[in-house]
């Protein structure tokens, strides 16, 4: 097979990438923290509680073993307690990502075809007035601050088209009375639509902005001239000899800013109060829990690696040139 | 006649493998007023700067002191109103506009400094240096940088040099890769061989010949991170993890969720701080990207331009009209 040399030597840049990131995650938290417990904010917390509390996630160990014991347990998918809760962190988890991905994949998904298709045109028709009106509201939208945006949909948007500004559900649907499936459905897409399109409208601004300059750069090759001569039609030339060789560039740029959508997500939910993995990580940090803090940021970086890979991947499977 | 022969042979070859080409003194300046959105976006940066150097005069009103009733709506007295605590809305996004924009200069600093140094260190000095580094900024490129950010903000205390640090510290990565590819262009050409056989030492290298081949590019990148900066402190600040005792843009969006701006009807505590923030990025991003894109003379050639139908007749262009 072509370049298996090359899988086996991405996938195993990403399997040191994971022990690094594990690694980070364990110099970051217990190293250079020095002690999660003293900054723990919650009600019960008093010395003893926080004495205890040091034994149980080993604390009190040297550095190294305590690093030993943090190895053990990731081999074991055990990522602790969550310090005020004191149930497992794994389980805290599921809820929140449930909620979480459909959001976010919505949101992804209207920034991809709004992204793309803007910054198609905007690079066809360049120095137009197409070019410079979409340019200019792909940077505006990529220029504003995620919560601000969500502010402003609140506040301009929510109360005049009807749609809920926080929460994921509405609380007396389903309370007296069972709803029907199709109720709850709606229910969840209306709560879901602002924070979609608040991370969706900032990402517009930035796959449209890549897009067009990926575009512009195969617009400029030569085969495009070639392809010219040859009397295609504009939009073939376009499609097949323009986008087609512009979309790995995209293809990667759209797996590295999985990290941004990540974070962006964060302040989304935030400021829609959606129950997800943002708002958890909000929460975490309001308390100081620690080891919730930390099996998010694991599973963030996980998943930003996961699919850095698989850009790598798709690099190679749409591009015979690629051997190193 | 030797002599000229191969240095115009190796400014070929940097353009032939459409890595930036290399600049003439006065190149940023040339590009910057020679581009409208690029002066627009100077304008803008210049006008905030002033602004925030002089902000404690041009304040109206003590920005921490309460001089009005709370979320009035903008007056004669108050332009923009005043905010959830009854502070002036104008004199305090004046105070924010220093606050905001030290933080986004200075962090943007720390992460040229960083990512210039390993960028060039790495460029210049290749083979075992240039893989460690880049296997270092690789692996650190692939860690999310915002959840990042909000841990260590979270972890290391809520003080203002904390957050310039840190924001420079996890932005250096794309500088260091993009400055390493320009240095690894310009270390090749024949002029910098024939300093090094002449005997000028790696300093003097560096500093005359490699830097101000590399200087427009990092000032375009250090541009366009003083954006990111701003908006990284925005993101912080809104977490709850900025510096308490300090007003910035991103406090001030932050005071409007948290005091429910929304619900009290006031568009006036919502609106004004997130538009400065969002122009003085759009200002960053139009300087830093025409630099950037004059730098990439592939992007200035479209074989698909609308212009579709354009005749050339042999008599020149005077004669089709």
């Amino acid at each position: 097979m072509r370049g298996a040399d090359y899988v086996v030597k991405r996938v195993a840049f990403a399997i040191l990438t994971v022990f690094i990131a594990i690694t980070l995650n364990f110099v970051l938290f217990r190293a250079l923290s020095g002690d999660a417990i003293s900054g723990l904010r919650c009600r019960q917390c008093s010395v003893a509680f926080k004495e205890a509390q040091r034994r149980n996630l080993g604390l009190d160990e040297s550095r190294w073993v305590q690093y030993r014991l943090y190895l053990a347990d990731l081999a074991h998918f055990d990522l602790g307690n969550s310090v005020p809760s004191e149930k497992p962190v794994r389980g805290e988890l599921v809820e929140p990502i449930k909620n979480s991905l459909p959001m976010i994949a919505l949101g992804t998904l209207f920034a991809i075809v709004f992204g793309t298709l803007v910054g198609v045109v905007a690079a066809w028709r360049r120095g137009t007035f197409a070019d410079k009106g979409g340019l200019y509201t792909a940077l505006g939208f990529y220029s504003m601050p995620t919560q601000w945006l969500g502010l402003m949909l609140i506040f301009f948007v929510a109360n005049a088209i009807g749609l809920p500004s926080s929460g994921i559900k509405t609380p007396t649907l389903g309370l007296f009375a069972d709803a029907s499936t199709w109720a709850l459905f709606s229910d969840r897409m209306k709560h879901m639509f602002l924070p979609a399109l608040t991370l969706g409208l900032v990402l517009y601004g930035d796959y449209a902005l890549i897009v067009r300059s990926a575009m512009l750069e195969t617009l400029g090759e030569d085969y495009v001239l070639t392809a010219r001569a040859k009397g295609l039609k504009n939009w073939a030339i376009v499609r097949s000899h323009g986008l087609r060789n512009a979309m790995l560039p995209i293809i990667t740029l759209v797996a590295l800013s999985l990290g941004f959508i990540i974070g962006g997500s964060i302040t989304v939910e935030y400021v829609f109060s959606y129950p997800g993995l943002g708002l958890l990580t909000v929460e975490a940090i309001d308390k100081r829990d620690f080891p919730l803090l930390q099996a998010i940021f694991l599973l963030l970086t996980l998943s930003v690696i996961f699919f850095n890979l698989l850009a790598d991947l798709l690099y190679f499977r749409f591009d015979p040139r690629v051997t190193t | 006649m030797s002599l000229i022969e191969p240095l115009q042979a190796a400014d070929e070859d940097g353009l032939a493998h459409g890595i930036a080409k290399t600049s003439r003194p006065g190149f940023v300046r040339s590009t910057v007023f020679g581009s409208p959105a690029a002066m627009a976006g100077l304008g803008i940066i210049v006008f905030f700067v002033v602004v925030a150097i002089f902000a404690p005069w041009l304040e109206p009103y003590d920005p921490t002191a309460k001089t009005g009733p709370v979320y009035a709506p903008p007056s004669g007295a108050h332009w923009l109103g005043t905010d959830d605590g009854g502070g002036d809305m104008l004199s305090l996004l004046i105070a924010g506009s220093r606050v905001s924009l030290g933080v986004g200069f200075l962090a943007a600093l720390v992460a040229m400094l960083i990512g210039g140094t390993v960028g060039v260190l790495s460029g210049y000095f290749g083979g075992t240096t240039d893989t460690v580094l880049m296997r270092f900024t690789d692996y650190m490129l692939v860690i999310p940088d915002i959840p990042l950010m909000i841990i260590a903000a979270a972890l290391f205390g809520r003080n203002l040099k904390n957050i310039v640090i840190i924001i420079g510290i996890i932005y250096w990565t794309s500088t260091a890769r993009l400055i390493r590819a320009q240095v690894k262009s310009v270390r090749e050409r024949v002029y910098v061989k024939r300093a090094q056989a002449l005997g000028a030492g790696n300093r003097r290298l560096v500093v005359k010949h490699v830097l101000p081949q590399v200087a427009p590019l990092l000032i375009a990148n250090t541009v366009l991170m003083i954006a990111l900066a701003i908006f990284a402190e925005t993101f912080i600040t809104f977490l709850g993890l900025g510096d308490p005792s300090t007003i910035s843009w991103g406090r001030l969006i932050e005071n409007a969720f948290t005091g429910e701006a929304t619900i009290n009807n006031a568009w006036w505590a919502i609106v004004p701080p997130g538009v400065c923030v969002t122009i003085v990025i759009l200002a960053c991003t139009m300087v830093g990207q025409s630099v950037e894109d004059g730098l990439n003379p592939r992007l200035r050639v479209g074989h698909l331009s609308v212009k579709r139908f354009r005749v050339r007749t042999p008599a020149g262009p005077e004669a089709s009209k």
